[in-house]
C-alpha cells in the first residue's frame, strides 16, 4: 500500500519535472526562436523542404491549414494499405507473412492515421517487419504531429489578433518530428533496449525448451516502434499482448518509463500554451484541472483493483483476487497506474487485459475516454479537447453573470460556440449510436467473448476507444469481421476529424478578433474557482452522456458480482 | 491543389524514410552494437543450446518442475508467437469454471488443504499469457512435491527458491516474483 501511494508520488513528481522545461522548449520550436539543437536539425529541415517543394514560410488561414492536413493524413491512409497489401514483395519479412485483407489493411490504415491504433490484428502472425517500420511506425510520428500542429494553431489563434492566418502546417508538422518526437524516441529507445526490449529484423527464433517441448518466439525492431508508441500517444502494439508482452515491456523500471513517456508531451503542451500567451498562470489553470480529473481516476481505478473479485475470493483464492489480464512484474500498482494513463491519454497501450479488470476499474478506462480525452488527453488532442471545454464553460459562466463570455481577452461568440458544441458532440453521439447500431445487428452481437453485462460493455468500449481515437479495447471483442473492421474504421475518422475541422475553425475566427483588455466584469480563468467550474463541466457533460449507456454495463454488472452472479 | 498534392506526397516519402527507415535501422544497430544479449531476445542456454527466453515464461507440466501461471497465448499456452491474454472478465461464468478447475489440480498436485488459500497468479492466466515470473508465495506452495520427486531436502529447494525471489526494482516498483525458467534451470544444476 505504502510503495503503491509512493510510485504515485514519484509518477506525478517526474512527470511535471520533465514536461516543464519540455513546456518552454516546444514553445520555442513553434515560435521559430533558437534551440540548443538548430545546428543538427535546421538543416535536415531546410533539405526536407527543398526536396518536397514546400514553402514552410507562406504564413495560413483556417481553411488552407486544414486541406493541407487532409490532405497529408489521407496520402498517409492510402500509404499503410498499399504498404499492408504489397508486404509479400517489400522487404523484411522473414516469417513470409501475407498481405492483409483489405478490410482490415483499411481499419489499420485509419487506425493509424487517426492516433488511435486499435487493433484488429495480432502484430506478431500478420505484419511485416517493414509493414510495422515503414507504414505504423510512420503514422505513429505523423498522426502525433498532426494533433501537436493542431493544438499549435489554435494556440495561435488564442494568441494573435486581427489577422487571418494560424502558422503554416508543414513547418508546424516537421518541427514536431524533427525537434520533438524522433529526438525523444531515440533515448527513450536506448532506455528500452538496456533494460531488455528486442531490437532486430531476425527471423523468428525456435527453441526446445527445458522440459522437451517446442516454442516459436517472435522477434522485431520492437525498442524504436514502442518509443513512438507512448511518446506520440499512438498505443498501438508490435505484438498482440501489447506492452504486457515481456519483449515491449520487460520490467517494472521500463513500466514507470512508459507511463512516464505517455504523459510527457500532451502534459508539456500545457506548458507550452502557457508559455506561448505569456501567461503561465492560464496553463497551470488547465493543468490542474486536468490533474485533478485524473486523480480521482486513478484513485478509482485502483481501488477497485484492489477489492478484486469477490467470487475469486470466494473460490479459495488469496489477495490480490483479481489476477487475471495482469502480469506479475507489474503488481496492481502498475496496473492500475498504466491502465489510468493509457485512457487518460489518447494513447491505448495496455499493460493489463482491461476486458479482465473489474468492473468498477474497467468503467473508469471507459469513462477517461468518454469525458473526451482531455484528462491530459492525446499529444496536442488533450490540449484543443480541453480547449472546447474552456469554451464551454466560460460560456455558461456568462450566461450565470450576464456577460459576453470572454477567454483570454477574446470574445466567445455564436460561431466559437456552435464549432465547440459540434467538437464536443461529435464523438458522444459516434460512441452511442455505434454501440446502439451493433446491439441490434446479428453481425454486432456475433463477436461477444463475455456475456450478459459484460458483452455490452465490449461494445460500448470498442466504439468509445474507436471515437475517441484511444484505441485500446475490451479485446474479448472478436474485432477482426468485415462489419467491425468498417464500422469501427468510421468511427476512427469521425471522431477524428469531426473535432479537428472545428478546432482549427475556432482557431480561424478567433486570431480575427481583437483582444479587449480585462475588464472588472471579466471572469478570471487561471483561478481555483475556475479549475472547479471546468472540471465539474468535464464530468457533467459526461455523465450526462453517458450513464444510462454505463449503468447498462459496467455498473449493473458490479452491483451483480456482489451478488455472485455470473454469466 | 495538384502542387500541393505532389509536395504532400513527397514529404510523406521522404518523412517516410526519416522516421520509418532510418531511425529504426540506426537502433537496430545501437542495439546489435551496445546490447546484443537484450536486442535478440535475452536467450538463455542449457549446453549451448538456446532454451528459451529468460524474459519469456514456457510451459512446465512435469511435477519435477516448478510450474508457472496459466497461460492462453496459443492453444497450448506459452506460445511466444501468437502472445494473448483470456479477456474473460469477473463475472465470466467460464472464467469462474476455469478458476475453480486449476485450484483443484493446484490442491491435488501439491497436496494442500482446503483450509488454505492459493495464490491468485497461480490459478489466473497473464495479460501476456509469457508471464515469466510467478509470486513467490507460488513457488514455495511447490517445494514439497519438488522435494519430493527430486529426492533433495525441502530445505535446500526453499532456499533456491528465495535466493530467486526479485525484490521490487529500485524498492519500490513493480511486485515481488520469481522466474520460473531461472529457477527451473538452477533446479536442474543442483546436484
Amino acid at each position: 500500500m505504502i510503495t503503491d501511494v509512493l510510485l504515485f508520488i514519484v509518477f506525478f513528481v517526474l512527470l511535471l519535472l520533465m514536461a516543464w522545461p519540455l513546456g518552454k522548449y516546444m514553445a520555442k520550436v513553434y515560435s521559430g526562436e533558437r534551440t540548443m539543437f538548430d545546428t543538427i536539425f535546421l538543416s535536415l529541415e531546410k533539405t526536407l523542404y527543398r526536396l518536397a517543394g514546400i514553402d514552410a514560410v507562406r504564413e495560413m488561414n483556417w481553411r488552407q491549414y486544414a486541406s493541407g492536413l487532409f490532405i497529408f493524413n489521407l496520402l498517409g491512409l492510402a500509404a499503410v494499405v498499399a504498404i499492408q497489401e504489397l508486404q509479400t514483395i517489400l522487404p523484411w519479412n522473414p516469417e513470409g507473412l501475407a498481405a492483409v485483407p483489405f478490410d482490415l489493411a483499411f481499419n489499420t490504415a485509419a487506425s493509424f492515421m487517426t492516433n488511435t491504433n486499435w487493433q484488429a490484428y495480432s502484430g506478431e502472425t500478420t505484419m511485416s517487419y517493414f509493414t510495422q517500420m515503414a507504414a505504423l511506425t510512420v503514422q505513429n510520428f505523423l498522426s502525433a504531429a498532426t494533433g501537436m500542429a493542431v493544438a499549435v494553431a489554435l494556440i495561435r489563434g488564442l494568441a494573435r489578433k486581427t489577422t487571418k492566418t494560424i502558422g503554416n502546417f508543414w513547418s508546424d508538422m516537421v518541427r514536431s518530428v524533427i525537434w520533438i518526437l524522433l529526438p525523444l524516441s531515440i533515448v527513450v529507445s536506448i532506455i528500452f533496449m538496456q533494460q531488455g526490449m528486442i531490437q532486430n529484423l531476425s527471423a523468428y527464433v525456435a527453441v526446445d525448451t527445458l522440459e522437451g517441448g517446442q516454442q516459436t518466439i517472435a522477434m522485431g525492431p520492437v525498442a524504436s516502434q514502442e518509443a513512438i508508441k507512448l511518446l506520440g500517444t499512438n498505443g498501438g502494439g508490435f505484438f498482440n499482448a501489447n506492452s504486457a508482452h515481456p519483449f515491449e515491456n520487460p520490467t517494472p523500471f521500463t513500466n514507470l518509463v512508459q507511463v512516464l513517456s505517455i504523459f510527457l508531451i500532451p502534459t508539456g503542451m500545457v506548458f507550452m500554451f502557457g508559455n506561448m500567451i505569456k501567461d503561465r498562470r492560464q496553463g497551470y489553470a488547465i493543468l490542474a484541472a486536468m490533474l485533478l480529473l485524473f486523480s480521482v481516476s486513478l484513485g478509482g481505478l485502483y481501488a477497485s483493483e484492489i477489492y478484486g473479485s469477490p467470487i475469486a475470493g470466494h473460490s479459495g483464492v488469496s489477495e490480490p483476487t483479481n489476477m487475471e489480464g495482469k502480469d506479475m512484474r507489474f503488481g496492481i500498482n502498475g496496473s492500475a497506474l498504466f491502465a489510468a494513463v493509457t485512457t487518460a491519454a489518447s494513447c491505448g497501450a495496455v499493460n493489463t487485459m482491461h476486458d479482465s479488470l473489474t468492473p468498477l476499474g474497467g468503467m473508469v478506462t471507459m469513462l477517461q475516454i468518454m469525458l473526451g480525452e482531455v484528462v491530459i488527453g492525446g499529444v496536442g488532442a488533450g490540449l484543443y479537447g480541453m480547449m472546447m471545454f474552456v469554451m464551454l464553460t466560460v460560456f455558461i459562466v456568462g450566461l450565470m453573470v450576464g456577460r459576453t463570455p470572454e477567454y483570454l481577452g477574446k470574445k466567445i461568440e455564436a460561431n466559437e460556440m456552435k464549432m465547440a458544441i459540434i467538437a464536443i458532440l461529435i464523438p458522444a453521439v459516434t460512441i452511442l449510436f455505434g454501440s446502439a447500431i451493433s446491439v441490434m445487428a446479428d453481425a454486432g452481437l456475433a463477436g461477444l467473448n463475455n456475456a450478459g453485462p459484460h458483452g455490452f460493455s465490449e461494445i460500448l468500449y470498442a466504439f468509445t476507444s474507436a471515437a475517441g481515437n484511444n484505441g485500446s479495447a475490451f479485446a474479448g471483442l472478436s474485432a477482426n469481421t468485415v462489419y467491425y473492421n468498417l464500422m469501427i474504421a468510421a468511427a476512427m475518422l469521425i471522431g477524428r476529424f469531426g473535432v479537428i475541422i472545428p478546432v482549427l475553425a475556432i482557431a480561424g475566427s478567433l486570431a480575427e478578433k481583437r483582444v479587449s483588455p480585462p475588464g472588472p466584469g471579466t471572469f478570471p480563468t487561471a483561478g481555483s474557482l475556475f479549475v472547479l467550474l471546468l472540471a465539474g463541466i468535464v464530468i457533467m457533460v459526461g455523465a450526462l452522456t453517458f450513464l444510462p449507456a454505463l449503468s447498462l454495463g459496467p455498473i449493473i454488472e458490479h452491483l451483480l458480482m456482489l451478488q455472485g452472479v455470473t454469466f | 491543389m495538384w502542387k500541393q498534392t505532389i509536395s504532400a506526397l513527397r514529404l510523406l516519402l521522404l518523412l517516410t524514410v526519416v522516421t520509418g527507415i532510418a531511425y529504426p535501422l540506426a537502433m537496430t544497430g545501437v542495439a546489435q552494437a551496445v546490447f546484443p544479449k537484450q536486442a535478440n531476445g535475452s536467450l538463455v542456454y542449457v549446453n549451448d543450446k538456446a532454451v528459451g527466453s529468460i524474459l519469456l515464461g514456457q510451459n512446465f507440466t512435469a511435477a519435477k518442475y516448478f510450474h508457472g501461471r496459466p497461460s492462453s497465448a496459443g492453444t497450448d499456452g506459452y506460445d511466444a508467437a501468437g502472445s494473448s491474454g483470456s479477456n474473460l472478465g469477473p463475472t465470466s461464468k467460464k472464467l469462474v469454471d476455469t478458476v475453480n478447475g486449476n485450484i483443484e489440480k493446484i490442491r491435488s498436485e501439491n497436496q494442500i488443504a482446503e483450509s488454505v488459500s492459493i495464490p491468485s497468479d497461480l490459478v489466473m492466466a497473464s495479460a501476456s499469457g509469457l508471464d515469466p515470473d510467478t509470486s513467490p508465495e507460488a513457488a514455495y506452495l511447490q517445494v514439497n512435491r519438488i522435494a519430493a520427486e527430486r529426492g533433495i531436502s525441502e530445505n535446500e529447494i526453499r532456499g533456491l527458491v528465495t535466493s530467486h525471489v526479485q525484490v521490487r526494482q529500485f524498492g519500490f516498483l513493480g511486485a515481488e516474483r520469481v522466474n520460473v525458467l531461472a529457477l527451473n534451470m538452477a533446479l536442474d544444476r543442483l546436484k
